[in-house]
């Protein structure tokens, strides 16, 4: 009982206080929230929705657990957004350059990424573990460089094509491509939807079952304990970072290799801050982050057919961020609660053995 | 970030100072003098004369002001101990705030409205931060994303059935531009003599005192009114006392909470000004979506970049600005030519270190000099794409060597809760 209120009943609460505010908002703009959610729950079985929700919460899910892996250190890797990006950037060129046979080539796109990505945050681990420079400063630099490498290395005089009025890198010939499951018109599930699942299992593993996540969980908990325990802090940080950048150069995969085959200027963005969101509302838990990931997919693609009734499909933007806020907020309310009970329990019990001369025994329930 | 080894200087600047004798303003004058002569070598010695020109500082000083606003915002929650990565969202919705008051009464209203609305998202910071004792770059983050989400509804909502446009509001009237006459006519006709060092001098004076708005004088107020207020008042001394200590500060009767409200509050208020003056460009006057551009996360930059004061953080807004206005009036030819100059501050820098007998120092200044002299010599011009992004790349080298110098609050970040100090 105690763990299903600890647990599951904060993100509960801050969905259905998110849903209350975005309901407020509507009707204070004269629209019907209730509309509004039966057009976005009847959009689900229309077209590609649900193949869309599944291909985007994959994304969003290999981007929170990025970010999951630098927040069990308490590390704040803000920079997802420009690994991810610098990563499918240089893959796409990668791709588009080489030529190998079928699974090769595509193992050498992913390695290209993964190597990016783990090298753009290794700056920042760098930096974090011999300068004592805050990775969260640090990576918001890198993102805006990124930026600025992209557009130097997209250019038509670097490795860019111009098609059309828009600029891309090569584009991935069929063999560098990843296999996806189509649904006919229902749209195609990105076959890296199941790298994805993989990459969560992974996750948990390394977390549970490892010497490595025992020694992140506790630097984590406690920097101070850790080391007297014998972790090397220093490494942990780079070790740490560099994975949690591993793992991003992966988030602009599933688009790359299953839909774009080439990285352009308008590829999508964003995907970063969307990992940290939703590595909140999972609260680092494999489980819980995928299921954030769909829930944000859902917001996310759903909204479109809010426009069909009038409404302004921004008003998904205010929930998510709502959803964020209340979610980190009402975890911290109910742990008061949950103190506050334990609190009294205890004071409870004392009472009861207050005439047995052996208080401290009874007084350490847990 | 670690910074203890330079904690008895208690942040006013280095011992050896000191020892020398010069005051702050003293050596801020030096700075700004010395980087003045490198400024003009550079310009006479590659024909860039755009990297001093009045036009030039001009648009520096428009683009920096709103990273100066965003820095003294950072400046604020900092110093009472709270991290506020949300400036962004603040900002974001300070350009909201301020076009949709704007366009209806005018450009007083415009800095009302980014005012309050910057404010607003200071408040929610604060409330999350500290009564609920939220992870303050949680909820900042979370800010930026809730910030971005209401304007674009309220966007949408309001601005589209006027503006035609859902990204865009309708034009706000602009202030009227002011300049110090007849200072800035002499000014003028001095840069136009083109004398070296004196000509220099002018175009970047003259850019300063014309076409002045009065938002740009608030601005550069609130610098020295931050310093006076948070460093010469009782109650800056309380408010900073919550950042470096909260539990002595409590001990002492100083209502914690409420000092770190009033700084996030006042904090986001003046990165909602900010994102007023972003509206109130004269160049793009009123909001268009994704205008402000990480300029909030560049504010905090500059403010860590200046450690946490106000002068440094003047500073380091400055930087950011100016190379900005180069590279947008004057393109990568100038800043390729600020390559130069870097190469000549470098061997300035090794200078004084050598005159100090600081060899290490010396010779590490000495060959960062010359990898940024070869790569001026190895290439032509810098690419568009990196000119933009300088400053970010300016602000890392700048962390990676002097991290370690620099001072943050004690308690920044830190959790606090009212009676569980130990």
């Amino acid at each position: 009982m105690t763990r299903v209120r600890t647990v599951l009943l904060p993100p509960a609460l801050a969905i259905v206080f998110a849903a209350l505010l975005c309901a407020v908002a509507l009707l204070v703009s004269g629209d019907s929230p209730v509309t509004a959610l039966r057009v976005m729950i009847t959009q689900v079985g229309e077209g590609t929705t649900a193949v869309d929700i599944v291909n985007s919460g994959a994304i969003y899910y290999i981007a929170a657990l990025a970010v999951a892996i630098g927040f069990q250190m308490k590390l704040f890797n803000i920079g997802i957004e420009g690994q991810f990006r610098l990563a499918a950037c240089v893959a796409a060129i990668v791709g588009g350059t080489v030529s190998l046979p079928p699974v090769l080539h595509t193992i050498v796109i992913i390695l290209a990424a993964v190597l990016v990505g783990a090298a753009w945050s290794g700056i920042a681990a760098v930096l974090k573990a011999y300068r004592g420079v805050s990775e969260v400063i640090s990576t918001i630099m890198l993102n805006f460089l990124a930026t600025g490498l992209i557009a130097f290395l997209i250019r038509p005089d670097s490795f860019g094509v111009l098609q059309g009025n828009n600029i891309s890198t090569a584009p991935i010939p069929p063999a560098g491509q990843f296999f996806g499951i189509s649904f006919g018109s229902a749209g195609t599930v990105f076959g890296m939807v199941f790298v994805a699942v993989a990459l969560g299992v992974g996750y948990s593993f390394l977390l549970n079952r490892t010497r490595f996540g025992f020694e992140l969980k506790a630097s984590g908990e406690s920097p101070t304990a850790a080391t007297a325990g014998g972790v090397d802090a220093r490494r942990m940080v780079i070790i740490a970072l560099v994975l949690s950048g591993a793992v991003a150069g992966l988030v602009g995969l599933p688009e790359l290799l299953g839909r774009d085959y080439a990285y352009t200027l308008t590829s999508p963005q964003g995907y970063g801050f969307t990992g940290i969101a939703v590595a909140l509302l999972g609260r680092n838990h494999p489980v819980g982050i995928a299921l954030g990931a769909l829930l944000w997919a859902f917001l996310d693609k759903s909204a479109l057919a809010l426009d069909n009734v009038g409404v302004p499909r921004e008003i998904v933007l205010i929930m998510q961020g709502a959803v964020v806020l209340s979610v980190v907020v009402a975890y911290e309310i109910v742990r008061r609660y949950e103190l506050a009970a334990e609190q009294r329990r205890v004071a409870a019990q004392l009472r009861d053995a207050a005439p047995s001369p052996t208080p401290a025994s009874t007084g350490s329930a847990s | 970030m670690t910074a203890l080894a330079e904690a008895p200087a208690s942040g006013a600047g280095p011992p050896p100072t000191r020892r020398r004798g010069l005051r702050p303003w003293a050596r801020s004058a030096l700075v700004v003098a010395v980087g003045m002569v490198i400024l003009s070598i550079t310009a006479t010695l590659t024909g860039q004369l755009q990297l001093t020109s009045r036009g030039t500082t001009q648009a520096a000083l428009l683009l920096l002001l709103p990273i100066l606003l965003a820095g003294l915002g950072g400046l604020w929650a900092e110093r009472a101990g709270v991290i506020n990565i949300g400036l962004e969202g603040m900002m974001i919705l300070g350009t909201w705030g301020a076009a949709w008051a704007g366009y209806q009464w005018g450009p007083w209203a415009a800095v009302v409205g980014g005012t309050v609305f910057g404010a607003l998202g200071g408040l929610l910071h604060a409330v999350a931060t500290v009564t609920f004792t939220v992870n303050h770059i949680v909820s900042g983050v979370a800010i930026n994303l809730l910030g971005l989400g209401v304007t674009k509804y309220l966007s949408t909502l309001l601005f589209y059935p006027v503006s035609q446009n859902p990204r865009q509001s309708p034009r706000v009237d602009g202030f009227d531009t002011y300049s110090m006459q007849p200072v800035a006519d002499w000014m003028a006709a001095l840069e136009a003599q083109q004398r070296v060092l004196l000509s220099d001098v002018a175009g970047i004076v003259g850019g300063l005192i014309s076409g002045l708005t009065p938002l740009a004088i608030l601005g550069f107020a609130l610098v020295p009114i931050s310093w006076v207020v948070l460093w010469r008042t009782r109650f800056g001394l309380r408010l900073r006392s919550c950042g470096e200590n909260p539990v002595a500060a409590e001990s002492l009767g100083v209502n914690v909470r409420r000092y770190k409200y009033v700084a996030v509050v006042v904090s986001g208020a003046l990165a909602g000004l900010g994102g007023a003056a972003l509206t109130l460009n004269p160049g793009q006057l009123g909001y268009l979506e994704g205008q402000t551009g990480g300029r909030g996360y560049i504010g905090l930059a500059a403010m860590i970049f200046g450690n946490w004061r106000p002068g440094g953080l003047l500073f380091g807004s400055a930087l950011f600005g100016y190379v900005d206005g180069v590279q947008l009036r004057a393109g990568g030819q100038a800043v390729h030519a600020l390559l130069y100059g870097a190469t000549i501050l470098a061997v300035a820098v090794a200078v004084l270190w050598a005159v100090r007998r600081h060899w290490r120092p010396a010779v590490l200044a000495l060959v960062a000099g010359g990898l940024v002299y070869a790569v001026y010599l190895s290439i032509e011009t810098v690419p568009r794409e990196f000119a933009a992004y300088a400053p970010q790349l300016v602000t890392l080298l700048v962390l990676a060597v002097a991290a370690q110098r620099l001072r943050p609050p004690a308690a920044d970040g830190l959790e606090y809760r009212r009676g569980e100090g130990d």
